[in-house]
Formats: C-alpha cells, structure tokens, sequence
C-alpha cells in the first residue's frame, strides 16, 4: 500500500481520539482518548520515516511512547488520587484542581 | 499479501479507536485499546519499522495497559449511562458535546485534505528502497546506533523525563497522613530513623499494619471522641489510616 493509505489512517485515529476526549466524561477514557492521538501522530511519524528512509522518525515515535508512560504514570495517579479523596471521577464536576 | 494485511491492521486500529471512544465500560474501552495497539504494531511491521512494533507490543500494549487496568479495577470505573455521551446534563453540556463531536469531525476533513492533498510526490509512493540485512532501515542495531549517536541528547532527555515522571507518581500516590506512631509499631526499621513524620510508606499502603494495633487505637479514640465521626464497622484495615486527608 502506498504511504498515503497509513497517512489517513493515522488521521482517522488522531480525529477519533480528539473527539473522544472532548465528549467523554470519565478521566480515565480521556486519558485512553489520549493515547489514540499520540498513537495517530505515531503512525504517521513511522509513515513519513519509512517514506525517506530515514531513521529519525523512529527516534520520535519511541521518545512519543516515553511521553506517553509519562503522561499515563502522572495521570493515573492523580485520578487514583482524586478517586482516594472520594471526590467524583468525572470530569464535568471536577471544574478545579485545587486542595 | 501485504495489501490483506493492511487492510485487516486498519481496519482493526480504526475498530479499536471507535471502541475506546464510544464503549461506556472503561474496562471495555482499555481492551479496545489494546486491540488497537496490536493493529498499530502491524502497521508498524509493514512499514519496516521492526523494533517501534516490538516495543509498542511490549511496553505500551504490555506494561502501560496493565497499569490502566490496575487503575480501573481499583477506581472500579463508573459506566457512563446511556445516552450521555452526546446528551450531557443541562442544554449547554449537550449543546457543548454536539460541538465537540462536530469539531472532531472538521479535524478529520482537515488532516486528509492536509496529508493527501499535498504536494509531496512521495505520498502516494511505496517508500524509499529497502534492503534487507542485520543493520537495515528499523532494525534494533540500527535503533540503537542511531540512538547512541545522533540522539543521544534525545535518549538521556528521554530517561531524565522518565525519571521525573517515576518521582512524581510516588508523590502523587504516597500516603499523606495517618502513619502510625512508632510507639504501635512492632517492627523498627532503620529507615525510620531518617524518615520525616507523617510520610506514608508501602507497607501501610497494602495494610501492614497488624489489625490489633488499629483496633486498640480505633478504641481509645472512641473514648476520648476525639474524632467527629468514627469509621463504620467493616472497614478495610487501610481505611482506618485514612482520615485526615
């Protein structure tokens, strides 16, 4: 398949993923809404690596990943925070982020 | 062959990101996700990148999923109920959500026009030329030649985040207050001796400490009422190191 083909798909999965964490409620599927537009961005990094024949798109697909454990070890601890304060895990009536 | 391949890969990753985003049981949507990565990691394979798909396989469809589903099974994810995922609460959250779906759906038109509409020949070729080899294009020797010479920066950037990121999820999860005293505790070790007060440690996370002592001090507590409201019976024993927060 040409390069074009993974091209709209990582488009398909970056806009998915976009709407998801703009309609969903529950901060973990905001956070798994996230991992679709990193993911989306991924393949088409690896898309246009493989379209040069150059490494240095790979290079940033695995520096993506590293932000993404990031991202998933400090955001599922503050909601694993929040859910210990027994506030409520939704992110329409958590409107501020303070004490 | 490979032109069956990708359309299964794609049709899997596009199935799977549908799911996280409409499926209401987060359980479901992290399973959905992890079908998603496995088709990503296949569309990885086909574009020659070898060691991105085993690591994507390994660390993120791996290590990174078991964590959320730790995470849900711990906050035990509250379903969205029916309807309320376009619907919202009040007129202006529905009115709000609709302009999100509405606003994905511009975005999506945006990025095709943006990545097929372009003037780069190149996109609607099969890629630069491939040779097969130990050292070819994707391999792990070549990752991590590439890696420990012409991004090296980018690699020790990459650990010292990873590093922060370690740091700040045990400060995040750490128990704030509550620690027993060590007058009730059995067990001296010498980290307490360097160890400020009211830090939490593991053991009292998983509930090390012996229910006899939280069941004496739960009494004299109760008889000195010096707490406003007492725990209802039945409690985990971690539960009665949670006040205070």
């Amino acid at each position: 398949m040409t390069i074009g083909w993974y091209l709209a798909i990582s488009a398909i999965v970056f806009a998915l993923g976009a709407a998801g964490v703009m309609v969903r409620r529950n901060p973990l599927v905001v956070l798994l809404c996230l991992e679709l537009m990193l993911n989306g961005a991924n393949l088409s990094l690896i898309a246009f690596s493989r379209m040069w024949g150059n490494g240095a798109g790979q290079i940033f697909a695995i520096v993506v990943m590293t932000v993404a454990a990031c991202e998933v070890c400090i955001g599922l601890g503050m909601i694993v925070a929040i859910y210990r304060r027994r506030l409520p895990i939704d992110v329409d009536e958590l409107r501020e982020l303070q004490g | 062959m490979s032109t069956l391949l990708f359309f299964i890969a794609g049709i899997g990753a596009i199935a799977g990101a549908v799911g996280v985003v409409v499926l209401r049981d987060p359980f479901y949507a992290v399973l959905a996700l992890v079908a998603h990565l496995l088709s990503l990691s296949l569309l990885f394979l086909l574009l020659r990148s070898e060691f991105v798909a085993a690591v994507q396989v390994v660390v993120y469809a791996g290590a990174v999923m078991v964590l959320y589903v730790f995470v849900v099974a711990y906050v035990g994810g509250r379903e969205e109920p029916v309807g309320e995922l376009l619907r919202g609460r009040t007129p202006a959250g529905a009115t709000l959500r609709l302009g999100a779906a509405v606003l994905g759906g511009a975005l999506l038109i945006e990025l095709l026009i943006a990545l097929l509409g372009t003037g780069l020949k190149a996109v609607s070729g099969y890629g630069a030329s491939y040779t097969p080899g130990p050292h070819a294009f994707g391999t792990p020797a070549y990752i991590g030649w590439l890696l420990l010479s012409k991004f090296l920066l980018v690699f020790e950037a990459a650990s010292f985040l990873l590093l922060v990121a370690a740091v700040g999820g045990v400060v995040l999860a750490r128990r704030r207050a509550g620690l027993d005293d060590e007058s009730s505790r059995e067990v001296l070790t010498p980290l307490d001796l360097i160890r400020p007060k009211r830090t939490g440690t593991m053991v009292e996370g998983v509930g090390g400490i012996s229910y006899a002592h939280v069941l004496a001090r739960e009494e004299s507590e109760s008889e000195h009422e010096s707490e406003p409201e007492s725990e209802p019976p039945g409690e985990p024993v971690g539960a009665a190191t949670e006040e205070g927060w």
